[in-house]
């Protein structure tokens, strides 16, 4: 292979731990803080090694307290740090939701643009695992519904690396989840030296006329899968939303307008979901292009289960296939 | 005076690491019997523990917390509670929650992700397993005050690790405890370490007892080791909430000084952040070996109980993984369960599509992601 840039086989967890290296390799104000992120290197391994080149001022461990990590980071990040709280897992943000929605969110509205809360809230979320209790949400839409919060969901180690340098550059707050039922599943070349992956924009993992799917996250792997499961008889546009918050629209408007048809999947419930705002925002903008009700294949409203029944609580290939013949094949 | 009146760290000891009745120290009044019934219960404690770690190694069972070198503290506490009192437990009181009277098999349920298995016993009087740390704390304040407007004489024991004296779950519950003074004790068990940050991280004070005092209420270190310590100081404070002297306060914080042998959980390496020594430290003073001693020296057991009890505890947690492990995989009904009193449409509708879908896939295909 002939590459200018050196690359290493890196999966998504290794990726981040390789995005957050730079970071703080190239800006002495970013640094790391959260449970169990120095010596340990984090319960999934993502600040492996970071508390050993940085050390103690630069790779923190705090004490067992979600609102002062998050709380203490929006005093940093005023003051002109850039710190990268990890929240150990998703469903142990609530602790810093007030200090979140209340403050990091809207600080630079507050203070009419003087204060500004430049930091990254890290979390692994979603299901798969095998977790305890409370270690499976996804509950993103705790905080899209958050103006003044951006929020990313990367599905591969390329783009993980690229949008968390994206995302501690970035001048406002930004959460930032990763999918860990792909931590470890796959891996990808990873170039060694710095990039970014621009916030804000979706990707089209595949090209096709017929259907439009829009994921995000873990599922952007199963969704390319029943893409290719039904290739025979639909040809699927599959597109990976990336940042959830601002939304790319732009990007789904056009392949929707292309191809007539879609379908949401998500993993977190359907009530209240991203999928709901993105199937009115369609039929709002582009109503006329429409040619079958849009579907969405998402999480039950239920409390996600313990894990010997997560497996009919995530939407797996054969639910997507379904789903998307139902598109595909409707007729008016 | 009350064995709890003192200064936080003042840390309340009955027998020796060894496991000699200090000269300076009271027995509790236990029966011979309810003393052989608390070390049974600790050796089974541990006999289950290691079962459950070497459980989840083979895959038959998910993460687990193992709470090896904490047994003393979980039963002595639990053994110092009147039939109609309440505990609330974190994740890592598998022994406590036992001997209110939750089966092993249930607990081992609850840990192979069954939900059934977080489901309390009738008449149990336990809260259920609690994830988030500290969440609890509150909660039992918040029945603890009930309970006294209700008038009634139950008292709330509710269990947490030293990690959780930092959330603000922690200082809110107690600081409503002692405005409210309602019958609560807070039992903290300090092992030293939150997963793989140590006790002195986790705040600048040289006690967590000493918390205790800014809420206007006592707060008492004991040997978390040792559990004829534990049982009278928990006791103690029991009986203070029930019914206090006049100028008591009700609620108590208790520091339980102890340290965890094992991993914080079969998905934690403990090598990466502590010493293998500081381990075998903190092993001499292993409250199962100490109490033993003990209950030798005073002629209530001897090898043949010693073995009687070993073999019994065997067989009973055999039969508790025998049990759950025939147990089939919940029907995926049971995901809609439960979710409020009455399903409403929005359910009934998903649950009948789940339906469809494994009438139409089967559930082989829908498990195989
Ligand atoms: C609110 C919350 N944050 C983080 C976690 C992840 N977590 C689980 S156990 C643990 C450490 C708890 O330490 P401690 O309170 O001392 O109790 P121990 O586990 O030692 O019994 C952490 C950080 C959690 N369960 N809940």
């Amino acid at each position: 292979m002939s590459t200018d840039t050196a690359s290493q086989r890196l999966t998504l967890v290794q990726a981040v731990r390789d995005g957050l290296y730079g970071e703080l390799e190239r800006d002495d104000d970013v640094l790391v803080m959260g449970e169990d992120v120095a010596e340990n290197g984090g319960v999934f391994r993502a600040t492996q090694g970071l508390h050993e080149a940085f050390g103690d001022d630069r790779v923190i461990d705090t004490p067992l307290s979600e609102s002062g990590i998050v709380g203490s980071a929006i005093g940093m990040a005023a003051y002109g740090l850039r710190p990268v709280p990890e929240i150990q897992f998703m469903g142990f943000i609530p602790p810093a939701f007030d200090q979140l929605t209340s403050h990091a969110a809207r600080l630079r509205n507050r203070s009419r643009g003087r204060y500004t809360c430049p930091m990254v809230v890290r979390a692994p979320y979603g299901g798969g695992i095998r977790a305890p209790e409370l270690h499976s949400e996804s509950k993103e839409m705790w905080f899209v519904h958050e103006p003044g919060l951006k929020v990313v969901v990367p599905s591969t180690p390329h783009d993980a690396k690229g949008l968390l340098a994206s995302a501690i550059r970035d001048p406002d707050p930004v959460v930032f989840l990763e999918p860990k039922l792909i931590y470890r599943a796959f891996r990808e070349s990873v170039p060694d030296e710095r990039y970014t992956v621009p916030l804000g924009e979706a990707a089209v993992r595949r090209e096709g006329a017929d259907v439009t799917l829009i994921t995000w996250g873990a599922m952007t792997r199963p969704a390319i899968e029943a893409a290719e499961a039904v290739a025979d008889e639909v040809d699927v546009e599959v597109l990976d939303l990336r940042t959830l918050s601002p939304l790319d629209f732009e990007t789904v408007r056009t392949s929707f307008e292309k191809t007539g048809r879609a379908l949401v999947v998500q993993e977190a419930p359907r009530t209240g979901g991203l999928g709901s705002e993105i199937v009115a925002t369609l039929q709002e903008e582009s109503l006329l292009y429409q040619e079958a009700p849009i579907e969405q294949v998402a999480g039950f409203d239920t409390p996600f289960p313990l894990y010997a029944l997560e497996d009919y609580y995530l939407p797996e290939s054969d639910r997507i296939e379904d789903g998307i013949r139902a598109v595909a094949t409707y007729e008016i | 005076m009350s064995i709890i009146q003192r200064g936080p760290d003042e840390q309340v000891q009955v027998l020796t690491d060894e496991g000699e009745l200090r000269p300076d120290a009271d027995a509790p009044e236990l029966s011979d019997e309810r003393l052989v019934e608390m070390y049974r219960t600790m050796k089974l404690a541990r006999h289950f523990d290691e079962r459950a770690v070497s459980l989840q190694r083979q895959g038959r069972m998910g993460t687990y917390p193992p709470m090896s070198g904490q047994e003393g503290a979980q039963v002595a506490s639990a053994f110092a509670l009147a039939e109609q009192d309440w505990i609330f437990p974190s994740y890592r009181e598998h022994a406590a929650i036992y001997t209110r009277g939750w089966s092993l098999d249930q607990t081992l349920l609850y840990w192979m992700g069954h939900e059934g298995g977080n489901s309390p016993p009738p008449d149990t009087n336990v809260f259920t397993v609690t994830v988030p740390i500290a969440t609890q704390i509150p909660h039992a304040t918040g029945a603890a005050w009930a309970a006294k407007l209700r008038d009634t004489s139950e008292v709330m024991l509710c269990y947490f690790g030293d990690g959780a004296t930092s959330e603000g779950d922690f200082h809110e519950g107690l600081n409503f405890a002692g405005v409210f003074d309602v019958p609560a004790v807070f039992f903290c068990n300090n092992n030293q370490w939150a997963i793989s940050v140590p006790r002195e991280r986790q705040t600048a004070a040289s006690t967590l007892a000493q918390k205790a005092t800014a809420y206007g209420f006592d707060g008492v270190q004991v040997d978390g080791m040792d559990p004829l310590a534990v049982y009278r100081v928990t006791k103690a404070a029991i009986e203070k909430a029930r019914d206090p002297e006049e100028g008591e306060t009700r609620p108590t914080m208790i520091e339980a000084v102890q340290y965890r042998f094992g991993a914080h959980t079969t998905a934690d390496d403990p090598s990466v952040y502590r010493d293998e020594d500081e381990v075998q430290r903190w092993k001499e003073k292993d409250p199962i070996p100490r109490l033993e001693t003990y209950l030798r020296g005073e002629g209530v057991v001897d090898d043949d109980a010693v073995e009687a009890i070993e073999a019994d505890v065997r067989e009973e947690v055999a039969d508790a993984i025998e049990t759950a492990e025939g147990v089939q995989r919940p029907a995926p009904e049971e995901l809609f369960a439960h979710v409020y009193a009455e399903m409403p449409q929005r359910l009934e509708q998903q649950l009948a599509y789940l339906q469809r879908l494994r009438d139409r896939h089967g559930d082989d295909a829908l498990l195989e992601s």
